[in-house]
């Protein structure tokens, strides 16, 4: 045994080719929290193989702790997420959309890397660039689909409109890297909420790197906070934490299904339970994520008569 | 000024009024109102057509409500033009019911001062015990306010001993806001009471604008202790309204507004409606107006 | 303004010159029977194991009937014919078929208007001035707002092709018996539903009578069960795993023992829970229509309404002028009989309910919290309480934290926009909110920052069939009226 070792210890240095050139460097991948990338407070990491080129990584494993950090920032976010004009929140989806494109080899690399052959790769991620254009036109009209007005019986003006829920968690499906990630929370984004979105393990690189386009998009920090690590493991902070409004879950798993409708009932959250074989994009997706608020409002009009002498 | 204008929201208030209407008046309580109401009547005749012979009539009708049925509430006041004061004055005879005028040039007061202030003088010389003055609504409504409010204090100041009623004439207003203004104003500027209308103009009295002219009555006691008369006019010609107004007052003023000292109906034909359901509960048969007399 | 400059001067007094004589509405022609079984399959049937608990009027404690108690066999039965009549004939008619069973439903309501009214009024305690101009008129309004949508299910959810869930289940509160009936039940079977609804235990009656007139009006058997029960007979419903869709109205801490049990079902879930409304009166607005307002607000209903407006907040200008515009309103507002037209404040609706609004009371006097109750007398039967006012209490008190359901109002007083919106927003609750300013754009500021599912700008307490009314965070989810509510019963 300790002969074979040393001896193919030996021979991998014998073949060693040293790169005279450019030394690639390889990316730290940290988490998405609040508009900055910070590594995990739990200071553990998940190795991962480039499927492509076989080098390591390490992505950050994310904790419980983090997910605090994450729906602090994503609360602190919301008012001011909120408040931006539809026509705002469209230009900025927009600009992700563009960002996107000029990274496209980027985000190919990553796929491939995590496994997904190169054509299944571009395809994602042009879906990507699809679904974000979408997106980004009904950021300024679903309002009018999802809201009326009433004819109440009364002298009043009474409408309907729709308002985000507020903080929402997002676990990210298994079966697509690119599209599927964002898919699961951009209408919530769209629709004016404050996301924390739990990426697919396998996926994280992709997820993180997907950060940086995000941040440099002109996205408000702590709109979108992206987390990597062991879904079994956090699928318990992000239904459980007492600030998060609503829960968006791509499952095909009973169990999971069980878990995260329990912990939801702790503060009547909303759950939205998905599959990533159901509808693709919709603007009912964004309904999901909206609260309906109804304002009455007496009408006036005139008290005196129009009688003269 | 003693006390804010607060804004007047319409919806609310006709929510308000839809309340007490849907009070329920039963028996000895409906008896009283009923007899209260009456003596709470301003027996009115305002015509340009009116004589001696009419004003006379209404009269001896203030005097002798109903001769079927003995110790009745006699009304408040008969209300006249300046020009028949005198006449009436003579036909009540003593008893002790109040001749009121109209004056400052009724119903338009579109006129100067002076004229206004001659006219007012005249009812009172003519021995008009209460004067039911117009307010300059043009003047108020281009928001001359304090032409207002100096016109009514002159008027006042002409009165000497009689009884000023400042008529917002509400139906000419617009807004409750409007309304609520203009009795501040004729309060702040020395009204007795305050009255909605001329009854020349539709809409006349209504239970809103009451409500809004009572309300600042409450306001104004409460910042002065001072308390205001309210007279709503025209368009309370049946006895079932008039109960409704007085469920108003007595919920939004209370006990201390339910007496003709502070509170007073400008009518013509209500007195009858009230008698004929006095009647109707006394004997429990539903009236004809063949069977009361006319004033 | 009303506030006194002067303290000499004398409080206004009310209530001498007229003393409203009882006017109480006739219950001569009203039928109650001496036992109510279950609706199921529809007929009247006795519960398997024949038991029956006491229905009572809460203002005079007098047992008006008896009330079958379903337990789970009876709940399945129940649920059987449901999706009988669900797979035999709902389904197998077209919308516009179905919504002329609906039609004639709100109709026949209509036509027995009164007699619900009085029915109501004896056994949940409400005025019947409420009874009669609210609760029966709405659940009319209800029937035949959503029968009109039957036939027009598809422009309901555009490019979705929606369709009934299938069976529902269905479980109301005590404080409108029948309002949440007609809430219930007429966007369910609009939207192609058959349904299992039970009434709390307190106030079946009314939705039994509405069973009868669903008999009459020849709805398909089946298509509408009631099954009366307490608790236990509610959770045989919710867990029944033949249940599509539940729709839960009552208290938070129930509504999330639901939820939670119905983790991993698959079945559509909505639920109208509790809430503590905050009313902010600005320094600008009708003052007069505000307090009045504020009456409608908490008092309504004996304060029995989750979306009451129990929070008070007053800017400080205004403060004391508000109070003293309160505290004369309450002078003129009349407890007693409920059958009395002029009475404004009913029965609490039980003993328990009592017990509770009176627990609430002494938590809020022992957290140094000034009551203030007027000197009015109350029966010596039933279970009644005063119109009851808390100043000096903070947001850190309970009174002011959680859901009294009773008519016991919070003041609290505050300078700024951006102070009052942190205060009314502090709290696990969103279900209403009120806002009292004569600035247009000040009730959208403040608007739209108030986490709460219905907002009354210068109102408070107003419902429509059209309008779609439920809470944010711990106050629920769901809508129920208008287009919104509909969509809660379709997939």
């Amino acid at each position: 045994m300790k002969d074979k070792q040393s001896k193919g210890a030996a021979n991998l240095q014998a073949n060693y080719k040293i790169n005279t050139g450019h030394t690639a460097i390889p990316k730290t991948y940290k988490l998405y929290i609040g508009g900055a990338f910070p590594r995990t407070e739990s200071g553990r990491y998940l190795k991962m193989k480039n499927k492509k080129d076989n080098s390591i990584l390490n992505i950050s494993h994310g904790s419980k702790k983090d997910f605090k950090a994450a729906a602090a920032a994503a609360r602190s976010a919301l008012g001011g997420w909120a408040k931006r004009t539809p026509y705002n929140r469209a230009q900025i989806t927009y600009r992700i959309a563009e960002m996107l494109e000029g990274r496209k080899m980027q985000f190919v690399a990553e796929l491939e890397a995590a496994g997904v052959s190169k054509n299944e790769a571009q395809k994602d991620v042009e879906a990507a660039i699809d679904l974000l254009v979408y997106y980004t036109g009904w950021a300024d009209k679903f309002q009018q689909i999802y809201s009326t007005v009433n004819p109440v019986s009364e002298p009043y003006f009474n409408f309907s409109t729709g308002v985000p829920v507020g903080v929402v968690s997002v676990i990210a499906p298994k079966e697509s890297g690119l599209w599927g990630f964002l898919a699961a929370f951009i209408p919530a984004f769209v629709g004016g909420n404050t996301v924390i979105v739990l990426a697919e393990e396998k996926f994280s690189a992709c997820a993180i790197s997907f950060a940086e386009v995000l941040n440099s998009s002109d996205v408000p920090g702590g709109t979108i906070n992206i987390i990597t690590g062991k879904r079994k493991e956090l699928l318990a902070p992000f239904t459980t934490h007492m600030e998060v409004n609503s829960v968006i879950l791509y499952t095909e798993d009973k169990t999971e299904i069980i878990a995260v409708q329990e912990s939801a009932a702790v503060n009547v959250k909303r759950t939205s339970i998905r599959h990533f074989a159901d509808e693709k994009q919709s603007p009912y997706l964004i309904f999901e994520t909206l609260e309906t608020k109804t304002t009455w409002h007496p009408m006036g009009g005139s008290d005196g008569g129009g009688a003269k002498y | 000024m003693p006390f804010k204008t607060p804004k007047i929201d319409r919806v609310g208030i006709q929510e308000r009024c839809a309340k007490f209407q849907s009070r329920s008046l039963k028996a000895d309580t409906k008896k009283k109102l009923l007899r209260l109401a009456l003596n709470m009547v301003d027996l009115t005749t305002l015509e340009g057509s009116d004589t001696p012979g009419k004003v006379k009539q209404l009269c001896n009708k203030a005097i002798l409500p109903h001769g079927a049925l003995p110790n009745l509430p006699q009304v408040a006041a008969v209300c006249v033009y300046p020009s028949q004061v005198k006449t009436a004055k003579k036909a009540l005879n003593g008893a002790k019911i109040n001749v009121a005028s109209v004056a400052t040039v009724f119903p338009s007061g579109q006129a100067k001062l002076s004229i206004k202030l001659d006219d007012t003088r005249f009812a009172v010389d003519e021995g008009a015990d209460e004067i039911d003055m117009v307010i300059s609504r043009g003047e108020f409504l281009r928001g001359n306010h304090n032409y207002v409010f100096d016109e009514i204090a002159a008027v006042k100041e002409a009165c000497g001993k009689a009884r000023l009623k400042v008529i917002l004439e509400t139906g000419e207003l617009s807004t409750l806001d409007n309304v609520r203004k203009a009795s501040e104003i004729a309060i702040l500027a020395g009204a007795d009471f305050i009255k909605t209308s001329t009854g020349k103009i539709q809409p006349a009295a209504t239970m809103p604008v009451t409500l809004v002219m009572l309300e600042t009555i409450r306001d104004y006691y409460y910042s002065t202790g001072i308390k205001i008369g309210m007279k709503p006019a025209g368009g309370i010609s049946n006895a079932k309204l008039a109960l409704h107004y007085l469920v108003m007052v007595s919920e939004t003023l209370g006990d201390d507004w339910m007496n003709n000292n502070y509170f007073r109906f400008g009518a013509s034909s209500l007195a009858n409606d009230l008698l004929r359901q006095i009647v109707k509960q006394e004997s429990g048969l539903y009236q004809s107006k063949d069977y009361f007399s006319i004033g | 303004m009303a506030k006194k400059e002067n303290k000499n001067i004398a409080d206004l007094k009310f209530g001498a010159t007229i003393e409203y004589a009882p006017a109480p509405e006739s219950n001569a022609h009203i039928e109650i029977k001496k036992k109510y079984e279950l609706f199921i399959g529809g007929e009247f049937v006795a519960p398997e194991k024949g038991k029956y608990f006491p229905t009572i009027n809460p203002a005079t404690e007098e047992k008006l009937a008896d009330i079958a108690k379903a337990d789970a066999t009876d709940v399945d039965k129940a649920v059987k014919s449901a999706r009988y009549a669900y797979d035999n004939y709902w389904s197998k008619i077209s919308g516009s078929q179905r919504g002329k069973y609906l039609f004639r439903i709100a109709r026949m309501l209509q036509e027995r208007a009164r007699e619900f009214a009085i029915i109501e009024t004896m056994d949940g305690g409400k005025p019947i001035k409420e009874a009669k101009g609210f609760d029966v008129p709405m659940a009319i309004n209800w029937f035949f707002y959503y029968a009109g949508w039957a036939d027009k299910i598809e422009y309901a959810v555009p490019g979705k092709n929606p369709e009934a869930l299938g069976v529902a289940g269905q479980v109301i509160p005590w404080n409108f018996p029948l309002m949440m009936a007609a809430w219930k039940i007429a966007p369910a079977l609009a939207a192609g539903n058959c349904v299992v609804l039970k009434p709390a235990e307190t106030t079946s009656l009314t939705a039994l009578k509405l069973a009868e007139l669903i008999q009459e009006a020849g709805v398909p058997p089946g298509v509408v069960n009631i099954v009366t029960g307490e608790g236990d007979t509610g959770a045989a419903i919710v867990n029944h795993a033949d249940v599509d869709k539940v729709a839960f109205t009552g208290s938070t801490r129930v509504g999330k023992m639901i939820q939670k049990s119905l983790a991993g079902s698959g079945k559509k879930l909505t639920l109208e829970l509790g809430g503590k409304g905050a009313n902010i009166i600005f320094e600008d607005a009708a003052i007069d229509q505000a307090v009045e307002g504020v009456i409608n607000a908490v008092y309504f209903n004996q304060g029995h309404v989750c979306c009451a407006g129990s929070r008070l907040f007053v800017q400080e200008g205004i403060a004391e002028t508000v109070l003293q515009k309160l505290k004369d309103r309450l002078k003129t507002i009349r407890i007693g009989n409920p059958l009395d037209k002029n009475t404004d404040i009913g029965a609490i609706n039980s003993k328990k309910q009592l017990d509770t609004v009176q627990d609430y009371i002494n938590i809020g006097i022992n957290e140094g919290g000034k009551l203030y109750q007027d000197k009015c007398s109350l029966p010596k039967k039933g279970f009644w309480c005063k119109p009851t006012i808390f100043t000096n209490v903070s947001q850190a008190s309970r009174v002011v934290q959680e859901e009294i359901f009773g008519p016991v109002l919070t003041v609290q007083t505050f300078r700024t926009i951006d102070e009052v919106v942190e205060l009314a927003n502090n709290t696990y609750y969103g279900l209403s909110a009120g806002v009292w300013t004569d600035k247009g754009s000040k009730v959208f500021q403040v608007g739209n920052q108030l986490k709460a599912g219905v907002v009354w700008a210068n109102s408070f307490n107003k419902f429509d069939a059209t309008s779609p009314f439920g809470g944010f965070k711990e106050s629920g989810f769901g809508r129920e009226g208008g287009l919104h509510g509909l969509t809660a019963y379709l997939k």
